[in-house]
């Protein structure tokens, strides 16, 4: 086969929202945030039986770096303003996954004084994740499901 | 024709040309949005108080210089105490126990100088630099 006749199957044709989607779902750096026992878990996720690193979600310890926030754990309100920062301080576009009951809405801690019923009161959430504390898997599915939300979103049109 | 020269060159255009072109789409493509928030330095999250450009008193340095001494002391001593008593059994014991003291004695050695030379002196008194000042002035 000459080179000619093997070039239009090796032609892909993409749109530049389909080519960022497709690079920005498969560098989502993540910004470490563990609050309580479910950042035990987002590190079960980065080890090497889950390995979040395939997926090209690399931990960061900077939010300078990080595309994602994991929020695992309790958040208090003491902590709610240092978020927001971080949060602030990420660049864009940035992405959050509200890890566990207690950061979705508090959780077993719901009624404690001291405790921030849901982490959608401070800044916006992409994906919450159920459980207490949910396992590696589900995060692991619960980034590929943000994965797919990226893919098809409209990043020129915004 | 182009000489050997002339390849570098184009390889050098080409390479410098290569990150200006893509630094430029990146410009294009990404979101700008700053504001007084995010270019704030980052501080874990907490607000930045003050400036960053301090001087951190270099006695600090001294202390972790020191510090490192004993931890590497405890770090190898600690294994060796853990099997120590199944060494004793056989004919390892006494020389087990020499070379712990010979490597203490290296260790201790340097403590030894650091404590000649008053770095464990936290305040140190003007008597200190006024003879290191008489000892100069003698040999000068």
């Amino acid at each position: 086969m000459s080179f000619y006749q093997e070039l239009p199957e090796n032609i892909l044709v993409t749109n530049i929202d389909q080519l960022l989607g497709w690079g920005r779902k498969h560098s989502l750096w993540y910004l470490m945030f563990g609050l309580a026992c479910c950042s035990i878990e987002l590190m079960h996720t980065g080890g090497p039986r889950a390995d979040l690193e395939r997926f090209g979600s690399a931990p960061r310890g900077t939010p300078r770096q990080s595309d994602l926030i994991i929020i695992a754990g309790t958040l208090t309100y003491k902590m709610a303003s240092r978020l927001k920062l971080l949060y602030e301080q990420m660049a864009e576009p940035r992405y959050v996954i509200s890890m566990g009951s207690c950061s979705n809405c508090g959780g077993l801690f719901d009624k404690a004084y001291s405790v921030v019923k849901g982490v959608d009161q401070i800044i916006p959430v992409d994906v919450y994740l159920p459980g207490c504390p949910p396992r590696p898997e589900a995060l692991l599915e619960s980034l590929i499901f943000l994965q797919k939300k990226i893919q098809n979103e409209k990043f020129l049109r915004k | 024709m182009l000489s050997e020269y002339g390849a570098v060159l184009i390889f050098g255009v080409l390479s410098i040309g290569f990150i200006f072109v893509f630094l430029f789409l990146g410009k294009l493509i990404r979101p700008d949005r700053p504001n007084a928030q995010k270019n704030s330095p980052y501080e874990c999250g907490e607000v930045p108080v003050g400036n960053a450009w301090i001087n951190f008193n270099i006695r600090y340095y001294i202390l972790a210089l020191i510090f490192l001494l004993f931890d590497v002391e405890i770090a190898l001593i600690l294994p060796v105490a853990t099997v120590y008593k199944e060494w004793l059994g056989g004919d390892f014991g006494l020389y087990a126990l020499v070379e712990l003291l010979l490597f203490v004695a290296i260790l201790a050695v340097a403590l030894i100088y650091a404590w000649g030379r008053g770095d464990l002196n936290w305040v140190k008194g003007y008597t200190y630099a006024e003879n290191k000042s008489d000892s100069q002035d003698s040999k000068s």
